[in-house]
């Protein structure tokens, strides 16, 4: 609420339109940190990416950084980054790991991220090294409530 | 750019960088293609540094009369504002404002800073985990034949309407004195942040520790392969 008055705020000193921003998408089957990123596991491979509510909040993609194919990638810390209009941002692991695959088509289409980020937006697959870490994970709803909450602050 | 990434990375302090440029040079956005945004067949030619630029932003020529004003801060530094792009800049221009109100049409238009369709500030932002940087670039004045080393990018804002340099941008120096707009912005950086003055000799640039994220100059070799990668009908074009 408070973010919704210092942007109206500004639009009114400044001249601009502020819209309200509806509401992101979550998909059930993930696992989420509280830095936006989500992990899909099957067996002992994990899927990452960025959430609906983190590339919302970037805007247009326009850069991807991507690691090398047999990095290590550490729970918490940035592996990579992403980089929209006037602004790059950290990309960090859920899990611990090597990364087996990244996902090269962003190289070309930076704007997969935007457009489908939970499918083809995809930025690496990582072998863990530690599955117990997905029990610090948020599941769905808390990262929902989270989100929410997040919001509600600001 | 050194300076902002050491200050950047641990301790965990709120710092605000005032800097003047002396020398002319590129800082490029991270894009994979240099020949898309720079002459780059000039810049060798003049042996301008191209240095790719670890935060967000578009490419620009800074020169001896650029002012860049650097935030770097803790997630909480400026309480009630989420870490992301636009309430970043939505905060900085209200700080802004209070330099530029009553200079000019000054706006915040498409990320840029205007007196009306004229930019004067370009930003950009890096975002990591707990921590923020927003820098602008302000072109307090500018050489005009320096802008034709830059081409003028396919990604522009919609309010340039396909304008070259020259009609697109402006100079803050036409607008105010350079003593209200120096301390115009310490004095509006004051209302957010207690300041603490250090003197440039003071601060130590540690050229052995490697911090990340991190700008870098691009190589001649890099630049030459630019110009063999560029497309042959842009290249008659260029000549």
């Amino acid at each position: 609420m408070a973010l919704r008055l210092l942007a109206s705020r500004a639009a009114s000193q400044l001249r601009l339109a502020v819209f309200p921003r509806g509401f992101a998408t979550v998909i059930n089957e993930l696992k989420y940190t509280d830095s936006h990123e989500w992990v899909k596991v099957e067996g002992n491979s994990a899927t990452i990416g960025i959430t609906d509510h983190a590339q919302d909040h970037l805007g247009d993609v326009v850069y991807v950084e991507l690691p090398e194919e047999g990095a290590t990638v550490t729970q918490g810390s940035a592996f990579g980054a992403v980089e929209s209009v006037k602004a790059t941002s950290d990309v960090n692991s859920p899990v611990s790991g090597k990364v087996t695959q990244v996902n090269s088509e962003l190289n070309n289409s930076p704007a997969l991220i935007n457009a489908s980020p939970y499918e083809n937006g995809w930025i690496i697959k990582v072998e863990m090294s530690n599955a117990g870490e997905l029990k610090s994970l948020m599941d769905a709803g808390q990262y929902t409530k989270f989100c929410e909450e997040e919001d509600a602050k600001h | 750019m050194k300076l902002t990434a050491q200050c950047f990375r641990p301790p965990n302090l709120t710092r605000a960088v005032l800097q003047l440029t002396l020398t002319c040079l590129i800082l490029m956005q991270r894009v994979l293609k240099a020949w898309e945004l720079l002459e780059v067949k000039s810049v060798l030619r003049d042996k301008i540094p191209v240095v790719r630029r670890f935060s967000g932003g578009g490419t620009v020529i800074v020169d001896h009369g650029t002012v860049f004003v650097s935030f770097v801060c803790n997630k909480d530094s400026v309480p009630s504002l989420q870490p992301y792009p636009q309430p970043i800049m939505a905060w900085s221009s209200l700080l802004y404002d209070q330099v530029f109100h009553g200079a000019g049409d000054f706006k915040l238009r498409e990320n840029d800073y205007v007196f009306g369709n004229r930019k004067f500030g370009g930003n950009a932002q890096s975002i990591i985990k707990n921590r923020w940087i927003h820098h602008t670039s302000f072109l307090w004045d500018y050489d005009e034949i320096n802008m034709a080393y830059l081409k003028v990018p396919a990604r522009a804002p919609k309010y340039r309407m396909e304008r070259n340099h020259s009609e697109f941008i402006c100079r803050v120096k036409d607008f105010l004195p350079r003593s209200a707009f120096i301390e115009g912005i310490i004095k509006a950086a004051g209302t957010h942040f207690s300041l603490r003055f250090v003197p440039w000799d003071a601060i130590e640039l540690s050229a052995a520790a490697n911090f990340m994220p991190s700008s870098r100059m691009l190589t001649r070799q890099e630049l030459k392969a630019a110009i063999d990668a560029e497309p042959e009908s842009l290249l008659s074009q260029s000549m």
